[in-house]
């Protein structure tokens, strides 16, 4: 596991800093920030990072574009919903709900992997978001299942509610209640299927996959099964991004298609691993910390600059707290130009080469 | 069926010229689908007027898709670019006919059917016009720098759309607009116990009249000659000496400007417009195109009226099901025909 950190952590310094910078805030934030807001945008941070690097292992590693990650993500929440929502909560029914999910995702990323990924990357990059939609639309019809546009609200088991106390006293000024629990399980979580994704990415398995990305047609000549290796990354992507998707439900206590289904979470996903880079794995950490921070705080400096411009007319509208998404499709243009292995590979390493497909 | 064992020329003679009938040519064998689906419809909507009704909106949909697509595919079809900024120029389209409807309001609501036909006519020459010129500098900036790169393409034009989206937000703001239709095309004509709805009557009528625009500048145009012949072999053609780049920037603009015009159309249609209608749109875009086979325009007219035919019969029948019909058509499709209804590379020929 070490040497498997040692070979894919990036090669500069001030990214490794930045890196530990970002793990070690999240994991003392109850400490470090005051109010739940920090609390929930760690705990989505640690989230969106299982996501971003799960997406990561198809697009950076395998150089497949899908627009259905969402779609595995929103089966893992929806699965744990669905099944708090039925049964009495438990781990016993999370446990199966996760079975279900995992299942469940399997399933359909084998489907439509049998279907597409024979042809060319257009081909399935369409599919995906034609499926994903269909799904989206599905979800909001079967109003008896999954509530509909409205989604589900769900107890979730006792243990990781605040109601719950697991000691009387403060521990250096935080309570340590059932919110707290909830909070580690997801990051420590989290913390561990990255590991994972690091482990696989290290592996020989993961060497195949970057021969794929560079250059697909001579790996097949050395006499890699293309095909099973490309299905079998998918299976594995959709699996994490399905895990991704039970921690969502936990740590939500709601599960909605605006919140883990629609295509707005696909293209977060999407900025996320370009801005940070594609193809690093770690990228993904940084780029969720960039779109999140963007998220919650950049909305408030530009309301800032906003009034700081004041009348203008059109310049105070680009600089409208809600706009926050147009400077980041902005810069995701530029990270896409400019440095299309992101700021992990940009900063690290030698000189990036040029995906292609 | 039997089979034909052609006869052997000797070599070195000339070429065979195949005669094949009609119905051995995969674009009539694609065509007649479309008579069928609506037939087969007629039985199960059991109600005549009913299925007139939904017939015509089928057509007035799927002629708006086509208008839409017809782009899309040829630009993919001719420089093998994949362009999800396609979508942007939808909802752009929208928003400059919105602007200009809204400028002409006196002559939209006068009760003459040609001031009515006029607001509406400059409404969508001027968002097409703005489109046009706004996606040649889409071409310039972004699309240029990653020919032959289909990942680049997407996560590229991708930004691009959703810098737009947001652009539409900062100039017209957030909220729905409504749309509304010039008065003459208000309400339906009566015919007998037979309705119709006039917007769709001039949806089919304009669809119509650019399908048989688009295949008469294909069929008896230097222009169009030479698009057909870029998208069968771009490299042959660019080997006698021709700007393929050149043709292709202008199919660009024509293709986005179409987008823009289906744009106009689709919110007139719908009444109401959102920064968003383009992206939701580009989903059954996409899957018109990968019926219709990439690059076919015959293809793409075929499948966009399936399209349109199939999800107003099953919006009719089962609501719930309407966009995963079009989904379950795509599939069955690329069973029967993996490259589409009519394959690019035979021209439909």
């Amino acid at each position: 596991m070490l040497q498997a950190l040692r070979d894919t952590l990036p090669a500069n310094r001030w990214i490794r800093l930045v890196l530990l910078a970002i793990v070690l805030g999240v994991i003392f934030t109850p400490w470090l920030f005051d109010g739940t807001r920090a609390l929930d945008t760690a705990a989505r941070l640690s989230i969106f990072v299982v996501l971003a690097a799960s997406y990561d292992l198809l697009l950076g590693f395998t150089g497949v574009v899908s627009f259905a990650h969402a779609l595995f993500f929103g089966i893992g929440a929806y699965a744990v919903a669905i099944a708090f929502d039925h049964f009495a909560p438990g781990f016993g029914v999370l446990l199966v709900a996760i079975v279900a999910g995992l299942g469940v995702s399997l399933l359909v990323a084998f489907i439509m992997g049998l279907v597409s990924l024979r042809v060319k990357t257009i081909f399935y990059a369409m599919i995906t978001l034609a499926v994903a939609s269909a799904a989206t639309v599905l979800v909001s019809q079967l109003y008896h299942l999954t509530g509909g546009e409205d989604g589900l609200t769900y107890r979730i088991p006792k243990v990781l509610t605040p109601a719950f106390k697991l000691l009387d006293d403060k521990v250096f000024g935080v309570r340590v209640n059932g919110k707290l629990m909830n909070f580690y399980l997801v990051v420590f979580s989290s913390i561990v299927l990255f590991l994972i994704m690091v482990r696989i990415v290290a592996s020989p398995f993961g060497r195949v996959l970057k021969a794929l990305r560079e250059n697909d047609f001579r790996a097949q000549a050395i006499g890699y099964n293309t095909l099973a290796y490309r299905t079998t990354a998918t299976l594995l992507s959709a699996a994490f991004a399905t895990l991704a998707g039970v921690l969502m439900a936990l740590w939500l206590r709601y599960t909605g298609p605006e919140s883990v289904l629609s295509l707005d979470i696909m293209i977060d996903v999407l900025l996320m691993v370009v801005i940070g880079g594609m193809g690093t794995l770690y990228g993904a950490i940084i780029g969720a910390t960039v779109l999140m921070l963007a998220q919650s705080y950049l909305q408030g400096l530009m309301g800032n600059a906003q009034d700081v411009i004041g009348g203008v007319p059109i310049l105070s509208e680009l600089m409208a707290p809600d706009r926050w998404l147009l400077w980041l499709g902005l810069l995701f243009i530029a990270s896409v130009y400019f440095f299309p292995q992101g700021v992990v590979g940009r900063f690290s390493g030698p000189a990036p080469k040029e995906a292609t497909t | 069926m039997t089979t034909r064992v052609e006869p052997i020329q000797a070599t070195g003679g000339e070429p065979v010229k195949q005669h094949r009938a009609w119905w051995h040519r995969p674009d009539a064998q694609a065509a007649v689908l479309v008579p069928a689906l609506a037939l087969l419809a007629l039985p199960l909507t059991g109600d005549f007027s009913a299925w007139l009704t939904l017939t015509l909106a089928g057509l007035a949909m799927g002629m708006m898709l086509f208008i839409m697509t017809s782009g899309f595919t040829l630009v993919f079809g001719l420089m093998d670019v994949l362009n999800f900024g396609h979508g942007a120029f939808i909802s752009l389209g929208a928003f400059f006919g919105f602007t200009v409807l809204a400028g002409l309001e006196s002559w939209r609501l006068v009760d003459s059917l040609w001031l009515n036909l006029l607001a509406f006519g400059l409404a969508a020459v001027a968002a097409m016009i703005a489109c046009g010129l706004l996606s040649w500098a889409f071409e310039r900036v972004l699309v240029r720098r990653v020919y032959g790169n289909h990942l680049m393409q997407i996560l590229i034009t991708m930004g691009g759309l959703i810098v737009a989206e947001q652009l539409i937000y900062v100039f017209w703001g957030g909220e729905d607009w409504p749309m509304l239709k010039p008065a003459a095309f208000q309400g339906g004509l009566q015919w007998g116990d037979l309705v119709f709805e006039k917007y769709r009557l001039l949806a089919v009528v304009l669809g119509l009249v650019l399908f048989a625009a688009l295949m008469a500048v294909f069929k008896w145009t230097r222009l169009g000659l030479l698009i057909r012949a870029g998208v069968e072999n771009r490299e042959m053609v660019e080997s006698f000496g021709y700007n393929v780049r050149r043709l292709f920037v202008l199919v660009f603009m024509a293709g986005s400007a179409l987008a823009a015009m289906g744009g106009v159309m689709w919110g007139l249609y719908d009444e109401v417009i959102t920064a968003h209608l383009g992206q939701s749109i580009m989903i059954t875009v996409f899957i018109v195109a990968i019926i219709g086979g990439l690059g076919s325009i015959e293809g793409c007219f075929i499948a966009a009226l399936m399209v349109g035919l199939l999800s107003n019969y099953v919006g009719f029948l089962a609501p719930k099901l309407a966009l995963v019909s079009t989904i379950g058509l795509l599939v069955v499709v690329l069973m029967w025909r993996p490259q589409g209804l009519v394959p690019a590379t035979q021209g439909g020929q």
